[in-house]
Parts: C-alpha cells; sequence; structure tokens
C-alpha cells in the first residue's frame, strides 16, 4: 500500500497529508478560518432545510431564484471558463497555456463541486431530483439539461484530470475535447434557462446563452491568472520561465475577453432602453437600486478597471495581476447576480397597468442565503488551498504534450525541435543566438 | 432567334391516350392543391372574425385540441365586484395556505375615465394549450392533462427547481410546504370536478357570474357562446407569450351578454335570409 502511495506520489506530484502538516502555522490558519466558516455556513444551510426555506430565505413567489442561484452561476460559469481556458493548452496544443492545464482543470471540478454545494440548499427535493430525472426525465426541458450535462461534465473533467495526472496526454486531450464540448453544451444550456423563459422580457432570447460563453471564458481567464499568481505567492518554485509565459498570454487572453463583455455589456444597455419590458431594468441599472451593483461593481470592478490594470501589468508584475484579478472575481460575483435578480424584477402583471403590479419588486439576501453561498465559496477556497499543498503546487515534471524529437527549453519555455544528430545545447544556440 | 410556327388550331387532337397514368395523378394532386387552399382560405378567413381571442380561436382549436371535456373560464371583467369571494372559495375548498394564492383579484385604476375609475381583474392559471411551465419542467411533475386539458402537479416527482414559477408569465405557482411541491390552480380538479361537480369552487362562488366556467367543447356552455361571438371583444392575458390560454376575458356588461346566451339574432339583418 504505502510503496503504491510512493510511486502515485512521483508520478502525480501528490505531496498527501504529510505537504499540508508541514505547511506553516499562517497557512493552516487561513485554511482552518476558512474550513470553519464555510462549515458555519453548511451548518446555517441545513438549519434552513429543516425549519423550511420559506422561513428563512427571502425569496418569494414572484422572486423565486435568489442568491443561491447567482452563487451557484458564478460557481458554474468560473467552472465552465477555466475548462475553456485550459482547454486552449493541452486540447489545442498552443504551447504557452500548456502549464496552466492541471491547476486550470482541478480549480474547474471544485469550483463545479462548489457550485453543486450551493445549489444543494436552493432546490426544494434534491434527493427526488436523483431517481426523477432519471426515470422521468422531460427533453424539452432546460433544467433536465443542465442537471445531465452538468454531471456529464463534471465525469469528463474528473477522467481528464486523472489522465493529466497519470500523464496519458492523448487519453486527456480527446477526454479534454469531449469534456469541453459538453461542458459548452451544458453552459450555453444555463444561459437557455433564462433566454427560454420568454414570459421574461430582460431574459428571452439568444443573448444570454452566448452571452454566457464568453463570459464564462472571461471568469476562467481571470479566476486562473488569480489563482496562478496567489499560488505564485503560496509557493514561489512554481513561477519558472514557462509559467511565466503562460500568465503573460493568458493576460492578453483575458483582456480580449474582457473587451468582449464590454462590448456585450455596451449594447444589452442600448438595445435594453427601447425595449418596453427590459427599460425599467435597464433604468434601475443605471438609475435606480442596482445602480451600485451595476456601475459600480460590474462595470467598474468587473470590466474597466481589470481592463486597464492587466494592460498596465504587462503580464509581468503579478502581484498586480493578483489584486486586479481578485477584485474582478469579486465584481464577476454581482455581474451573475445582476443577470438573476434583475430578471425577476418586473411582474409579470406590469404590463396590464394594475395597482399590484406598478411597482418593481425587490428582493435582498437573507443572512441564512449568504451563509449557505459562503459555504460552497469556502469549499472551494480550502479545496483549493490544501490543493496547492497536497498537489505540489500542480507541478510535474512534463505535464504538456511534447512531440518526438522537441524539449523544453529552459531559456524560454517553449518547445524546441532538434534537427537530426543535434544537441539541445547546439539546438539552444541555433533558436536563441547566444545563449 | 425564330420560333418556329405553330398554328396550334390546325393541330391534331391527340387524345387522353398518350397521357401516362402517373401524368394524369399530378394533374389531379395539383387541382386538389389549388382547390385545398381556396377552401383553406375561406376557413382561415371564417376563423378570423371571432373577436380577437387570438390565441385559441374556434378553429383552430377544432383541429388541434383533444381534450373532451375541455374545460375554460371566461371571465367577464365589469362584473366583478372585487368581494373576493372566489379567493375564499378556493382557499378553503383546496386548503390553501396563508403565505400563498391560487387566485387573487388585480385592480386597475382609470384616470379621466367617465363611467368606471376601477376594474377588477381576476387572474388564475390559465391552463394554456401551450403551457410554459410544462416545458420548464425538468421530471414531468407538472403536465397537461390528455384528457380535460388541465395543466396539473404529480407532486412526488417535484424536485421543487422552481423553473416553472418562472417560465409562468400569470404569476399561477407557489411552492407548497405542506405539499413539498410546487402548488397551483387545477381548476378545483382533485376537490370538486373530479367529484362529479361541474363548477369550480370560484365560479360557483361568484355573486355576479363574473367568472363562467364551462367546457369549451360543448356548444351549449356559455363558455362556448361567450368565446364564439363578435359582438363584445374577448381576449387573453399577455397573448404575446404565445402560450394559448384557456382562461379568457371580456367586459361582458349584463345586457349585451343576455342577447349572446339568448341567441338572438341581429335586429335588421338576418345573413340566413337573404
Amino acid at each position: 500500500m504505502s510503496e503504491m502511495m510512493i510511486n502515485i506520489s512521483e508520478k502525480w506530484g501528490y505531496h498527501g497529508v504529510a505537504a499540508l502538516k508541514k505547511a506553516s502555522p499562517g497557512y493552516k490558519m487561513v485554511i482552518g478560518f476558512f474550513a470553519l466558516v464555510g462549515l458555519a455556513g453548511l451548518l446555517v444551510g441545513l438549519h434552513g432545510t429543516f425549519v423550511g426555506y420559506r422561513h428563512v430565505y427571502n425569496v418569494t413567489k414572484e422572486i423565486p431564484w435568489g442568491m443561491l442561484i447567482s452563487a451557484y452561476i458564478f460557481c458554474v460559469v468560473t467552472s465552465t471558463g477555466l475548462c475553456i481556458v485550459s482547454s486552449f493548452g493541452h486540447v489545442f496544443g498552443n504551447e504557452a497555456l500548456m502549464p496552466i492545464a492541471k491547476r486550470a482543470v482541478f480549480l474547474s471540478i471544485i469550483f463545479l463541486l462548489g457550485g453543486f454545494c450551493i445549489i444543494f440548499f436552493d432546490i426544494e427535493n434534491p434527493f427526488r431530483m436523483a431517481i426523477w430525472n432519471v426515470i422521468s426525465p422531460n427533453f424539452r426541458s432546460n433544467m433536465w439539461w443542465m442537471g445531465t450535462l452538468y454531471g456529464a461534465y463534471m465525469v469528463f473533467m474528473m477522467i481528464e484530470y486523472y489522465c493529466l495526472l497519470n500523464q496519458n496526454h492523448t487519453v486527456s486531450r480527446i477526454v479534454g475535447f469531449i469534456g469541453l464540448s459538453v461542458g459548452i453544451a451544458a453552459h450555453s444550456n444555463l444561459g437557455g434557462i433564462f433566454g427560454m423563459l420568454h414570459g421574461r422580457p430582460f431574459w428571452y432570447g439568444p443573448y444570454l446563452p452566448i452571452y454566457f460563453i464568453f463570459s464564462a471564458a472571461m471568469s476562467g481567464g481571470c479566476a486562473i491568472l488569480f489563482f496562478t499568481t496567489l499560488a505564485a505567492k503560496i509557493n514561489p518554485e512554481i513561477m519558472n520561465h514557462r509559467m511565466e509565459r503562460a500568465v503573460k498570454s493568458l493576460t492578453l487572453l483575458t483582456i480580449y475577453f474582457i473587451a468582449t463583455i464590454i462590448f456585450f455589456t455596451i449594447w444589452k444597455v442600448i438595445t435594453g432602453l427601447v425595449s418596453e419590458g427590459k427599460y425599467p431594468i435597464i433604468m434601475s441599472f443605471l438609475t435606480g437600486d442596482y445602480a451600485i451593483n451595476f456601475l459600480f461593481f460590474e462595470v467598474f470592478l468587473g470590466m474597466v478597471l481589470p481592463l486597464f490594470l492587466l494592460i498596465a501589468s504587462r503580464g509581468r508584475r503579478y502581484t498586480l495581476i493578483m489584486w486586479t484579478t481578485g477584485l474582478m472575481m469579486i465584481g464577476i460575483f454581482f455581474m451573475r447576480y445582476d443577470i438573476v435578480i434583475p430578471g425577476q424584477m418586473v411582474p409579470v402583471y406590469h404590463s396590464l397597468g394594475v395597482v399590484e403590479a406598478s411597482h418593481l419588486l425587490s428582493y435582498v439576501p437573507s443572512f441564512h442565503e449568504i451563509m449557505a453561498s459562503i459555504w460552497g465559496l469556502c469549499f472551494i477556497i480550502v479545496a483549493y488551498l490544501a490543493g496547492e499543498k497536497m498537489l505540489n503546487g500542480h507541478q510535474l515534471q512534463k505535464h504538456e504534450i511534447v512531440p518526438e524529437g522537441a524539449y523544453i527549453c529552459p531559456g524560454c519555455g517553449g518547445i524546441h525541435y532538434m534537427k537530426e544528430g543535434e544537441t539541445m545545447e547546439e539546438a539552444m544556440k541555433r533558436q536563441h543566438g547566444s545563449w | 432567334m425564330k420560333f418556329p410556327k405553330i398554328d396550334f388550331d390546325a393541330m391534331k387532337n391527340e387524345g387522353t391516350g398518350s397521357v401516362t397514368a402517373v401524368e394524369r395523378r399530378k394533374f389531379l394532386k395539383l387541382g386538389f392543391a389549388i382547390a385545398g387552399v381556396y377552401a383553406g382560405g375561406k376557413l382561415l378567413s371564417l376563423t378570423s372574425l371571432v373577436g380577437s381571442a387570438q390565441a385559441s380561436t374556434a378553429a383552430e382549436r377544432a383541429v388541434r385540441d383533444i381534450y373532451s371535456p375541455h374545460y375554460a373560464m371566461v371571465i367577464r371583467q365589469s362584473m366583478c365586484i372585487d368581494c373576493e369571494r372566489c379567493v375564499e372559495a378556493c382557499i378553503k375548498t383546496n386548503d390553501v395556505p396563508d403565505y400563498a394564492y391560487r387566485t387573487r383579484i388585480l385592480t386597475k385604476k382609470y384616470i379621466g375615465t367617465l363611467d368606471k375609475a376601477v376594474e377588477f381583474i381576476p387572474v388564475l392559471c390559465n391552463h394554456c394549450n401551450n403551457p410554459p411551465c410544462v416545458r420548464g419542467c425538468p421530471t414531468k411533475a407538472t403536465y397537461k392533462d390528455p384528457v380535460t386539458g388541465i395543466v396539473r402537479m404529480d407532486n412526488k416527482k417535484c424536485i421543487g427547481c422552481k423553473t416553472c414559477m418562472l417560465a409562468c408569465p400569470y404569476d399561477a405557482r407557489y411552492f407548497n410546504e405542506e405539499k413539498h411541491a410546487i402548488d397551483k390552480c387545477d381548476f378545483c380538479w382533485d376537490k370538486r370536478l373530479s367529484k362529479g361537480e361541474t363548477q369550480t369552487g370560484c365560479s360557483a362562488a361568484c355573486p355576479t357570474g363574473a367568472r363562467t366556467f364551462g367546457d369549451l367543447s360543448d356548444p351549449n356552455s356559455i363558455v362556448y357562446k361567450l368565446v364564439h361571438q363578435i359582438q363584445e371583444e374577448v381576449w387573453v392575458l399577455r397573448p404575446e407569450d404565445n402560450t394559448k390560454p384557456n382562461v379568457f376575458y371580456m367586459k361582458g356588461t349584463i345586457g349585451s351578454v343576455d342577447a349572446i346566451l339568448k341567441g338572438s339574432k341581429f335586429k335588421y339583418f338576418d345573413p340566413t335570409n337573404v
């Protein structure tokens, strides 16, 4: 048994619980803190389960989806985004992005699990779901497809991660491609849940499924930048030349995606201003109750600030990148919140002009909803922090595909080819001149 | 380019013997198709006369619907006085908890009108022919009853994801804690109709006859008569959502409705007697 463990640890770069024990007291305290907060969140959530969600949540008949759905969407968007960003490297062969693959796939799985932790407390009968989703499926329901596709996505991501650990890159590449396809299907379908509710003009249309995918790519870029630069603070060893190059490419990629989302948001606002159903919501974004959420958190913290700071960082100033993307994650959380809650703000009988539906509905998350969301988020943080230690900073001797006759350049981190009869040193000289 | 001159009048008749059976069949089909288009157009032009009950016009229903009895409600809005007896009856009949409702009465106020300053609009589940809630449900816990067309719940299958609550453009659903499932109006199927009654709790309790309930597939039913007339405008709520509701609305002053129900024809011109 112990021999097997040693083999695995060599092969997988797995350091086990021992590595966690060896961590500095400060690190342990941080993990302990988040574990305790997460545990508190779990207990508060379970309390809600026993007394009945109606009594402790602020969701109503008119606004049935609240903070928990927003937090769930935040988690699964990030998960899909990490999958998309990681696939550029180890599925589609862009070598600059290969070094992030292991961390990204690992984070993708734990973000998805974190999302499941949260939605567990939103669904009233989660155990019935396991039975009736299988026995009595409704293929026309986006909700059914969401459960099914995310389930499949999780399985593929786990197989992919196992293959990455095992350094079985051919299989990992194939499974990664399937996982990416299923992930994109699952995630655009999540947008489709909203996009196909045709009684809700703010959501209805093809905008959300498309937006969700691009938004996911942005979240993924942001998350992997944040967690990689944070990992470099935890363990500076991981930041080698290849990783530096990966961070640089990722910064560029994330800037592109932020620009895309800015474009999306501008048109959402402009088109919304002329639609009867969307107008009250857009106005509440610009001047009403959601102005701080939208203008400060979503637009400023989630898009404008990171755009400028990431450009300013040039992909080299890691502390700046860490703070920028950390703040951006908060902005992205509000971005999700601003999709879910305001979409339900306009009462369905608003257009009828009746007294009961003349005002916009309001919602403020309750203590239980916040704590249940925190439980999922803390799960992610603890799993990440523990993973950094136990999985040795997601390093591997060889965690990307190196073709035959090629080698990883210790100087630039790229993959170089050797000509016939050439040694590695000669090839390096040829590639880089006088190194 | 020159075309050869052919004198058709001088040509000999080939007879029909040289036309193959396939050709004949094709010609016949073309004829039928043209005749069909005209006949269809005639039918369609008739259906468009049925007021502005655009969601479920009579002919459309005749083609599509398989429900029998086809339960429906016509709400005569002007006759509602907001006494809320229907709401009370609903709560009593269906054990609706105090934190929710299956039906309610909305108030619409007018400014600058001469006759009325306020109107009451009762709302409930519209038992749509194209129900968005049924499409949204992942486990078929809510379904369209194949016999009666009532949108019903199978409580044990409900996972409580609340998609149907958001899909419903009529705000007709709520999560019932006691049943551990979404609850909604079922036209009193469980408590009354399945036990042989012909009226729902709310329609039986209505003192003014604002809520009329009946079978849309039965020409003698009051709802059939009210929907299949053109004197008074009939409409549905949120037609833009294409839900094809089975709850219809009309203003319905007592005089005009009386005339409709008695089947009195227009005074000066009877098209059947030209």
